[in-house]
């Protein structure tokens, strides 16, 4: 601040350029203009999404059915649990924001160090649920069969649970073959890890179990998706199962239209792209707390900066659980 | 004094004694409606999943409910509430303005396409 020219001699003369119509200082006004342009790219995916979900309206994964694990609780349903969860630390993670703001207007460095390092925990605490959940949609759970025209057939029993493949599948010790790498053929030709039942494996399966039929990706009038009978279910499978499909990348998921995968790793990634470089800033901004160069500069203004991105952060992932885990 | 907070909230019908007190009120309120969500997001009752505008009645309520979040973290984490009226309208409003016009392009565009494919690849037969 010393180095900077405070006084311009131009004070309260409003065409000289002493007049200050926002109240406030540069840093902070673009700050909310980064915020803005930024809430514009988040809106612009968000409704990329919504385009594509209106596009595919009536067979769109339902997020209850997806996202059901809580770390530690395997095999429980429990939808939306641990993202409310989440949710709810990056909101404290605000609080204490917002509290470390608060202390740097009182000058208090104590308080400010012990918030900024709270909010920088929950920070960590969300990146790392969220990798967490990123590697059980990876890993997927119940398994399905592609169609050639690429939708979903997924398996229910004969009250509507999900029957993972594992469960009725059995995989031909015989037939077994092993996944082709660049070594060991042309240096050029490679393919990705194999499923662990191929196709005929599933036929098989599902002509053995009398009791499992398929799901397809149409929602019914109720919202829920249509399962066919064991005829039908038999039918769809062999003429028109292609390949078996565990868990989600890019191309293929096993939770319906590959789309949503996409969309989910995009979005969510790039949020939590963003909370990353947030603790990045707010550990450096920690760092200066304790080195005392705010306190120095008499004005923790830098932790109000940093505060408006973290909560600028919050904001979008509310707007993200709404409209990825809810609607 | 240059900080100096308003701590009022639902148009003053509760007041706050300080900032911190506020945060912690509105941290309450933020995680009430949180949770309303979940809950709703879970049993989903029957009565909502009538539609309404074209879409379900839960559904706008879930982006009613969130909108509400959103404000009261921008007005009282961000300090929205304290900022000139000027630099609160630059942000707000071209933000909302640019948004809503946008999802309403892309919604109305996927809707379009949903027809045409659902429709034979025909939307409208003159």
């Amino acid at each position: 601040m010393s180095t900077t020219v405070v006084n311009t001699g131009t004070e309260g003369k409003t065409w000289g350029g002493g007049n200050k119509p926002l109240n406030a200082s540069y840093g902070k006004m673009m700050m909310w203009f980064f915020i803005v342009s930024d809430a514009l790219t988040f809106s612009g995916f968000l409704a990329a999404y919504g385009f594509s979900r209106f596009k595919f309206i009536d067979s769109w994964p339902i997020a209850d059915e997806v996202f059901t694990h809580v770390p530690f609780l395997h095999g429980q349903e429990l939808p939306m649990i641990y993202v409310a969860f989440m949710t709810f630390i990056l909101i404290m993670s605000s609080v204490t924001m917002v509290l470390a703001v608060d202390a740097g207007h009182h000058l208090n460095k104590a308080k400010v160090t012990l918030y900024m390092f709270l909010t920088i925990i929950g920070g960590l605490i969300f990146v790392g649920s969220q990798a967490w959940e990123w590697a059980t949609f990876i890993k997927g759970d119940f398994g399905a069969v592609q169609t050639k025209g690429g939708n979903i057939l997924q398996f229910v029993d004969n009250e509507g649970h999900r029957v993972a493949l594992r469960d009725f599948v059995t995989a031909d010790a015989h037939a077994d073959r092993t996944q082709h790498q660049r070594k060991s053929g042309l240096w050029f030709v490679s393919e990705g890890t194999l499923p662990t039942y191929t196709i005929d494996e599933v036929v098989h399966g599902l002509e053995s179990h009398e009791n499992v039929l398929v799901r397809t990706q149409t929602l019914t009038e109720e919202g829920e998706k249509t399962v066919l009978s064991r005829q039908e279910s038999l039918k769809q499978i062999k003429e028109n199962g292609k390949l078996v499909v565990e868990g989600a990348n890019l191309q293929v998921n096993e939770y319906g239209s590959p789309l949503f995968a996409d969309f989910f790793f995009f979005i969510t990634g790039f949020h939590g792209f963003h909370v990353f470089s947030g603790v990045v800033i707010n550990i450096i901004i920690f760092f200066n707390v304790i080195l005392g160069t705010y306190e120095r500069r008499k004005s923790y203004e830098m932790v109000e900066k940093v505060g408006l991105y973290w909560h600028f952060v919050d904001l979008v992932w509310v707007f993200v659980f709404t409209f990825f885990y809810l609607v | 004094m240059a900080h100096a907070h308003k701590l009022e909230i639902f148009r003053g019908l509760v007041k706050f004694k300080s900032n911190t007190q506020k945060i912690w009120g509105v941290l309450i309120f933020l995680t009430i409606v949180t949770a309303i969500e979940v809950v709703l997001g879970i049993y989903k009752p029957e009565g909502l999943l009538a539609k309404f505008l074209g879409m379900k009645i839960l559904n706008w309520i879930f982006i009613i409910l969130t909108i509400v979040k959103a404000y009261y973290i921008t007005w009282d984490f961000m300090h929205m509430r304290d900022e000139t009226k000027a630099l609160r309208r630059m942000v707000v409003w071209t933000a909302i303005f640019l948004i809503l016009y946008l999802i309403f392009i892309l919604l109305q565009e996927g809707g379009y396409v949903f027809d045409v494919y659902k429709d034979g690849f025909v939307k409208r037969d003159f």
